[in-house]
Parts: structure tokens; C-alpha cells; sequence
């Protein structure tokens, strides 16, 4: 019997997909999802990276004061980025839910209270790194505390990638969808953790070239800030994360490619993927040769190393999107073709429906048969001849109204109440005069 | 039918929503519609009130600046989070509704985000160059002249909201119009905003009240003057908000009668709605009270005489969104799903074929005499279990004892005799979709639940079953009921 419920459930559910058309053409519902879905992430890429940067420097900074500055400094950027990246989400949820509504809602809902609690843990998080930002001054005798409300707003913001990527992993498997009981055991799924690790990599890479642009702006008046160290040192550093990020994820790649089940992989997937690893290494040439270079150099190759990692960037997002594709277009195929079926069903039922139960006026030589089928539909359900369902018996209703047929009608339509230990009757003003003739002659009737 | 069952059993899956949604609608109206453009204009007070060579008064500035402050953190935390949590708590409730209207509104809801998008940016300029804002005249207009931008860009996020929902209550518009125009023209649209935009001011000035009594001390400058000046805030929009109240009032049984197949309004409805009556003018009395109080004795103001009617005027607005909710019923989308999110137009063949023939998730496709209590617990999730629990808030079990007596067992005959005809009597309730066999099905589970007191887990902890009678090994089983007819 077990063995037989393990089968059972191991099975593929082909659901029905929502019966209306999309709102736009697929191809362009897509671009808009790669798009803003890049916009959301970098803003939780800097969110992430810059929370993680600051807890690094505020923790040096107990050493060395330089440090706690910079992490004051980065500290502010969180709030601004944490901001963009929850307003930036919402196109990309809203085209994901249209594109994928049937994936997307069951992933949910198999992680549904993990998934739930994003809303109340972003929502500590954030309330965290504003305290972090605000306390700054009024905590610096108690720094221990004032590290420690980082660190835990940094946690949350840890663990929260990961309820996402479960969901956008669990989406991609409807085979696995009657085997999975909870987050753990989604989580538990193979590709959630490696995709995991690529991404804070990414995050540190991407917060490494903000931070460069960021400190070397114009406007920023650095010096007057910094008194020890210089732009030049935190440019380096923010240089050589970005770099060594960026090496690292050439081994973290091949493992998130080696795990991936292998149902959504093809050679476009392959291609698109490889171009993007392609682009990113130009950018490390000239990040290397900034950081091995004259100091004075140092920015000189910014722009293009921006335009190349853009580009790796977007077709990593591309990829993704294009192994999701692949992954779910036999499943999507079979939904189409079941939720085509339905509706044809529907619609031939709709014009055959069964017959209904109380047959109104089957009988139409019966006396009073049209009253007793309006008293079948609207009265039999808390009314029967003799003792209690809900409301009185019909006998009793006899002996109350035998002479005063007006005043069954006006009760009928809008009743009062009469007994304490009777729960109140609803009234049923929509039945026709012609209904109520027939009932109440019905209800008189009855002996 | 076609998505795991996410389901509360304790708390009730409506509570979820209804929570968060109530939880980002207080912030929305009180600390951003409402509370900006009173911001705005103390802010804009200050500099008028300044000496000729001061650009604005230091310790007003201040003072106006820490209550932005509070707007600022709460609504970009809680406030934004709750407004992504309404998505998620309706894709995990509400999946075929929620995933339906953004088929229909993904262009409405586009131009909300971008509005949504603007007001962030613009919230952010606002607070975070405030104080360096202050070093110039010229810069201080300008800032100011923000704080103005960002009260109209709230006000017109809160216009385009107000008519998606405004849609999703009319019943008529679903089936022939699929635009947000009709959205614009709904009866019940204007009333609404019209209601939602003087009370927001209201809960704007009485929070800010609120917080000068905390923020300025009793010997402080200024607080005299910044409470007057909530007071006159207050009695400035306070008629405008009562007067709107009666309209929107007025035009709620309307909106209701035009919902329901049947020509009235419920029972459960007219006891909401009959709480109106002595909400309005209780909460905007008490506003007004204080108003008064505090024009004329601005120095006896203290914290908790400004709490309570900052709290009447929040339950105000919560009482009316709970209204607003229930004349939705019996659907969910007018005309078109029902509130179990079953489509109008699949009943007939629900009811030819059973509901459980075309479920996606269910222990079975066929009831039978084995499997009975099984698949009566599907019917619960499939056609119940939106809006009610087995043994916790709004229980099925609750719902048949208030009928036949509390405590007193029940009678799946009279239970199985009630469910077909429900709908005449309560119109708030769908129809029951399934067929006599599920009927009888679902009677037998109610019963159980009754003496069992079991409880009913959701597939958030329980996983799924794929209905062994529907998925991908038997593709056939739709061309197989369609012959078996």
C-alpha cells in the first residue's frame, strides 16, 4: 500500500492553465520580465553586498576608524538600494504571474509559509538596517550592539534568496510537485543550493563595481570624508572583490550547469551561456590592469568593464530565461492541449446541463406542485412537515397563519423574530408574486 | 481545482489577506495620502513663519522633519512590504482569481507601478535632502514644492487602485469589457474615492497629532501652535470626510444588489452595514471633539486624549473595507468566479460530472463507498476551504450548529439536504458545484469533522495527492468523461 501511495504521488499533475489570453504578446511579456527582473536584482545585489561590505568594514573599523567610516558610508547606500529593489519587484512578480501563473502559484503554495514569511522577515530586515543607519551616532560606545543589529538584519537578508530561488527552482519541476511536503523539503531539491552561491557571488561582484563608481564620483566630496585612507586604496579593494568574484564564479557556473536537471538543457541554453562567460573576461583584463596599474589609472578602463559585465549580465539573465523555457515547454504543451479540452467540455455542458433535482412542475396535475417545488428549492433546507430542523415545523406555520395568508407572505418576504433559541431567518423578497401565491397556497395546504 | 491548496486551518485563508491588506491600507491613507500633503504644508508653514533672515524656523523645521521621519520609515518598510504582500497572500489564497485579473489588468497594473515607482523616488528626495535643503531659500521652495509632488503622485497611485477594485465588485463589466475604463465609470468608484481621499487626510492630521504630542515636549516652542494647527487640518476635512461617508454609505447596497443573483441584501451584510451607522458618526465626533478641544485649549492636549479618536478614525476606515469586502459575495470576480474560485460557466459540467473528475489534486476522481470520507475532504478543500476551516475560524462545523444546535450532532441527511439549496436562502454563498455523490461526500466529512474535531492540513505542510484518476499517465481522462456521458 505504501509502495502504491509513493507511485501514485510521484506522478505528474497536468493542471489547467487560467482560460484567458495573455494580456500581450508572449515575446514582448518576456522581454519585459528579463528586463525588470535585472532591474529588481541589481538593487537586491547592491541590498545584499552592500550589507554584507558594511559588516565587514564596521567589524575592521573597530581597529581601524578609516574602516568604521566607510561603513557609515556604505551603510546609507543600503537603505536607498533596499527601496529600489522592493518597488522594482513588482513588475517582474506581476509578469512572472503571467506568464507562468500555474508553475508560479503552485511553487507558492507548496512553500507556502516560507514564501509567506518574506513579507513580516524583509519587512524586520529592513526596519534593522534603518536602526542600523539612525543608531549610528547614539550607539558608537556600543558597538557590539550596533554590529550585532547588522549582522542580524545581514542574516535575513541571507536566507531570503533563498525562499526565492526554492520557488523559482520547485516552479520549473511539476514532477516533482506531489513529492515535495514544505520548504525544507523544496529546498532539499538539487540546484537550489549552487544557484544560491552564484548569486552572493554575483552580488559581491556587482556591490564591488558600485562601490567603485560610487566613492570615485564627482559630487562626493571623498577627502573631507576619508582623512587616512585613500580613494585609490578603496578603489583597489572594490576592484579586487569584483575580480576575485568573478573568477570564483567560473567554478561556481559549471556546478550550477552540472546540477541543473538536464530536461531544460540544449545546445541555445549552452550557447547563450558561454557568451556570457566570454564577455566577462575582457572585463577582468581591464580590472586587473587597473589594479596593477599606476595609480592615477586605476579608472580608466571603468566604462568598458561596465558595458562587459553588463553584457555577461543580461545574457546570464537571458540564459535563465532560456532553460526555464526549454525546461517547462513540454509541461506547457500538455497543459494547453488539456486546458483546450476543458473548456470545449465546459462549453457542451453549458449547452446540455443534467436535469435538475426538484423537476419544477414535473408533476403539473399534482395540486399544488409549482408551490411545493418553490418551497423544495427555497424553504425545505431548515423547514420540513412536522418537528424541527432549523426553523419551525410546516404544521406550526398552518396553525399561525391558517386565517392570515397576508401576513405568511409579509414574514416570508422580510421575517422578524420571534424565538430566542431559533437562529434568524433570512427573507426572500426575489421570489415573484407568483411564486409566493403558489407557496404560501402550498404551505396552507399542507395538513 | 488547479492549484495546491495553500490553506490555514486555524486562522481562516481570508484572515491572511485580510490582515495585510487592512495593515498596508492604514499606512497607505494615514502616512502617505493623507499625512504628506500635511507635511508639506507645516513644512511650507515654517518658512512663512521665519524671520526675514531665516530661511525656515530651526525648531520647526525639526520638529515637522521627525514626523516625516516616521512617515518615511514606516512606509518604506511595512508599508511597502505589506503592498508586495497583498500579491502573495492572494496567490497562495487566491490563485485562479488573482491570476485571472492580472491576465485582464497586467496593462492597469503596469501604469500603477510605474506611478508606484515615481512615488519611491520621490519619497526619497524628499526625506533624504531635507536638511541639506536647508542651506538655501531657493533650495527650500524647491524641496518643498517635492513634498507637493509626492502628495499628488500618493493621491493618483490610490486613484488607479481604487478602480481595479472598484472593477473587480462590478459584475457586469467582466463579462463584456475588459478595460480599465469601465474600472473608471463604475458606479461605486467615485463614492469611493471621494471617501477615501478627505478621510486619508483626516488619519493623516490625527496621526500627525499624535506625534507632536510626542515628539514636542510641554514646555516646547512650538507645540501649541503645531497642535492647532493638526486641529485645524483636522476640522478642515473632517465634514468633507462625513459627508462623503454618507454618500459612499448610500451607494453601498446598490453596488451589493447589482452583485447578487437575488434582488437583496444579506442578513450578515445589513449587520456590517448597519454598524455604519453609529461608526460614522462616532469617529468623526470624536475627531471633531478633539478638533475643538484642541483650538481652544491647546496647552491641556495630552498623548492619549489624541490616541483614542486616532484610533476610532483607523477602525472608521478598517469597518468600511470589511463592508467593501462583503459586497463582493457570492463572487469573487462579479459574474464570472466564485468565491470557492470555481468559473460561473464550468457549474454545468461540475455538476454532470463531478467536481473531482477535473480536479488536479484530489485522493481520487470518483467517490465511492470506500474512499468516501477521502474524498469528502477534497470536496472541502476544492469548494469550502477558501472561506471556511474545519474546526477554527468560520468552521464548516460552526457554521451547520448555529443552524441545528450547538453541541447537538448533526444530521448528514439534513446537512446533505441543506448544501444543494443554500444559495437561495444565504446569497452570499456559492452554489455547490459538485454532484450527488460528492454531495453526499462532503456531509459525511462535515459530520466527521464533528466528532472527530480532526483538523485539515494545506499543502503547504501536507504536500500534494495528483489525482490518481488525472494526470499525465491517463491523458485521457476528459475524452473519457465526455463518452462515459
Amino acid at each position: 500500500m505504501n509502495h502504491m501511495l509513493t507511485l501514485l504521488q510521484s506522478v505528474t499533475p497536468v493542471p489547467r492553465d487560467i482560460p484567458l489570453p495573455l494580456p500581450l504578446p508572449e515575446w514582448l511579456l518576456v522581454v519585459l520580465l528579463v528586463i525588470s527582473f535585472l532591474a529588481h536584482i541589481l538593487f537586491v545585489n547592491l541590498m545584499l553586498g552592500g550589507s554584507l561590505l558594511t559588516l565587514w568594514a564596521q567589524v575592521k573599523g573597530l581597529k581601524d576608524k578609516a574602516y568604521d567610516t566607510l561603513a557609515y558610508e556604505i551603510a546609507k547606500t543600503i537603505t536607498v538600494n533596499k527601496s529600489l529593489a522592493v518597488v522594482l519587484g513588482v513588475a517582474p512578480l506581476l509578469s512572472i504571474n503571467v506568464l507562468y501563473t500555474v508553475y508560479f502559484y503552485s511553487a507558492n503554495a507548496l512553500t507556502g509559509l516560507m514564501w509567506i514569511s518574506i513579507i513580516p522577515l524583509v519587512t524586520a530586515a529592513f526596519l534593522l538596517t534603518y536602526l542600523h543607519k539612525y543608531a549610528w551616532h547614539k550607539l558608537e560606545e556600543h558597538k557590539g550592539l550596533h554590529i550585532a543589529i547588522l549582522g542580524l538584519a545581514v542574516l535575513i537578508f541571507l536566507f531570503i534568496p533563498l525562499i526565492f530561488l526554492t520557488n523559482i527552482n520547485l516552479m520549473l519541476f511539476p514532477e516533482k510537485w506531489g513529492t515535495v511536503k514544505g520548504f525544507v523539503s523544496a529546498l532539499a531539491l538539487p540546484n537550489v543550493f549552487p544557484r544560491y552561491l552564484h548569486f552572493l557571488c554575483a552580488s559581491l561582484a556587482i556591490t564591488g563595481l558600485f562601490l567603485f563608481w560610487y566613492f570615485g564620483r564627482r559630487r562626493y566630496a571623498f577627502e573631507t570624508r576619508f582623512e587616512t585612507i585613500s580613494l585609490y586604496h578603496i578603489r583597489k579593494r572594490m576592484y579586487s572583490l569584483t575580480l576575485g568574484a568573478s573568477l570564483f564564479q567560473f567554478v561556481l557556473g559549471p556546478l550550477v550547469l552540472i546540477t541543473l536537471p538536464s530536461k531544460g538543457i540544449q545546445w541555445n541554453l549552452i550557447v547563450v551561456i558561454l557568451s556570457g562567460a566570454a564577455a566577462a573576461l575582457p572585463a577582468m583584463y581591464w580590472m586587473w590592469q587597473g589594479i596593477s596599474g599606476k595609480p592615477e589609472d586605476i579608472g580608466k578602463n571603468f566604462g568598458k568593464v561596465i558595458t562587459a559585465m553588463s553584457l555577461t549580465v543580461l545574457l546570464m539573465a537571458s540564459g535563465r530565461h532560456v532553460y526555464r523555457s526549454n525546461a517547462l515547454a513540454p509541461h506547457k504543451k500538455l497543459m494547453a492541449e488539456k486546458t483546450k479540452a476543458f473548456e470545449k467540455l465546459s462549453a457542451e455542458a453549458r449547452a446540455q446541463p443534467a436535469p435538475e433535482e426538484n423537476a419544477t412542475a414535473a408533476a403539473k396535475d399534482i395540486p399544488h406542485a409549482a408551490g411545493k417545488a418553490v418551497f423544495q428549492t427555497n424553504c425545505a433546507s431548515c423547514h420540513k412537515k412536522d418537528g424541527r430542523l432549523v426553523g419551525p415545523p410546516v404544521t406550526e406555520m398552518v396553525s399561525i397563519y391558517h386565517n392570515d395568508l397576508p401576513g405568511l407572505e409579509a414574514w416570508i418576504r422580510k421575517p422578524g423574530k420571534k424565538r430566542e433559541d431559533y437562529p434568524q431567518m433570512p427573507g426572500f423578497p426575489q421570489l415573484s408574486g407568483q411564486e409566493m401565491t403558489a407557496l404560501t397556497g402550498y404551505i396552507l395546504s399542507v395538513k | 481545482m488547479d492549484f495546491p491548496m495553500f490553506h490555514l486551518d486555524w486562522l481562516n485563508d481570508r484572515f491572511l489577506i485580510a490582515v495585510i491588506a487592512i495593515v498596508h491600507v492604514f499606512i497607505n491613507h494615514g502616512l502617505a495620502v493623507g499625512f504628506i500633503p500635511y507635511i508639506a504644508w507645516l513644512e511650507q508653514k515654517g518658512v512663512r513663519m521665519a524671520g526675514a533672515a531665516d530661511i525656515t524656523d530651526p525648531e520647526w523645521d525639526h520638529l515637522i522633519y521627525r514626523k516625516m521621519k516616521v512617515a518615511f520609515i514606516i512606509t518604506t518598510t511595512l508599508g511597502a512590504m505589506t503592498g508586495v504582500g497583498i500579491w502573495f497572500s492572494a496567490g497562495l489564497i487566491s490563485p485562479s482569481s488573482i491570476g485571472s485579473l492580472i491576465r485582464v489588468f497586467y496593462f492597469a497594473w503596469f501604469v500603477e507601478w510605474l506611478t508606484f515607482v515615481t512615488e519611491v523616488v520621490l519619497i526619497m528626495i524628499y526625506f533624504l535632502t531635507w536638511k541639506q535643503s536647508n542651506h538655501s531659500l531657493k533650495a527650500k521652495i524647491r524641496h518643498i514644492r517635492f513634498g507637493w509632488f509626492l502628495s499628488i503622485f500618493s493621491w493618483i497611485t490610490m486613484c488607479i487602485i481604487v478602480s481595479i477594485l472598484g472593477f473587480m465588485m462590478d459584475p457586469g463589466n467582466w463579462n463584456n469589457d475588459h478595460s480599465l475604463i469601465s474600472g473608471f465609470t463604475n458606479p461605486i468608484y467615485l463614492p469611493q474615492l471621494f471617501f477615501r481621499t478627505p478621510t486619508a487626510m483626516v488619519l493623516g492630521g490625527v496621526f500627525g497629532m499624535l506625534l507632536t504630542t510626542l515628539f514636542a515636549s510641554r514646555n516646547s516652542k512650538w507645540r501649541e501652535t503645531a497642535l492647532k494647527d493638526g486641529a485645524r487640518w483636522m476640522l478642515c476635512w473632517a465634514p468633507v470626510s462625513l459627508a462623503a461617508a454618507i454618500i459612499y454609505y448610500k451607494a453601498m447596497p446598490e453596488a451589493m444588489r447589482e452583485n447578487l443573483s437575488t434582488a437583496v441584501g444579506t442578513m450578515e451584510f445589513a449587520q456590517y452595514y448597519d454598524l455604519l451607522r453609529y461608526i460614522i458618526p462616532g469617529a468623526v465626533s470624536l475627531v471633531v471633539v478633539l478638533g475643538v478641544w484642541t483650538w481652544l485649549r491647546p496647552r491641556s492636549v495630552r498623548m492619549w486624549m489624541v490616541l483614542v479618536p486616532c484610533i476610532a478614525a483607523f477602525g472608521f476606515l478598517g469597518i468600511f473595507e470589511r463592508v467593501r469586502e462583503f459586497i463582493r459575495k457570492p463572487y469573487v470576480i462579479g459574474g464570472y468566479m466564485y468565491s470557492n474560485l470555481l468559473r460561473k460557466e464550468d457549474y454545468p459540467l461540475y455538476k454532470r460530472n463531478g467536481l473531482l473528475t477535473y480536479a488536479t489534486y484530489a485522493t481520487a476522481g470518483k467517490v465511492t463507498p470506500e474512499n468516501k470520507l477521502s474524498t469528502g475532504q477534497d470536496v472541502f478543500m476544492l469548494s469550502c476551504s477558501r472561506c471556511h476551516t474545519t474546526n477554527g475560524i468560520n468552521s464548516i462545523v460552526y457554521v451547520f450548529e448555529r443552524l441545528y444546535g450547538v453541541g447537538k450532532p448533526l444530521d448528514e441527511n439534513s446537512v446533505a439536504a441543506y448544501i444543494p439549496n443554500m444559495h437561495q436562502g444565504r446569497t452570499y454563498m456559492p452554489p455547490f458545484p459538485g454532484n450527488t455523490e460528492e454531495l453526499h461526500a462532503l456531509a459525511a466529512y462535515i459530520k466527521h469533522l464533528q466528532v472527530t474535531g480532526e483538523s485539515l492540513e494545506g499543502a503547504q505542510s501536507a504536500g500534494v495527492m495528483v489525482n490518481p484518476d488525472n494526470n499525465m499517465h491517463n491523458t485521457q481522462p476528459l475524452a473519457d468523461t465526455a463518452q462515459s456521458k
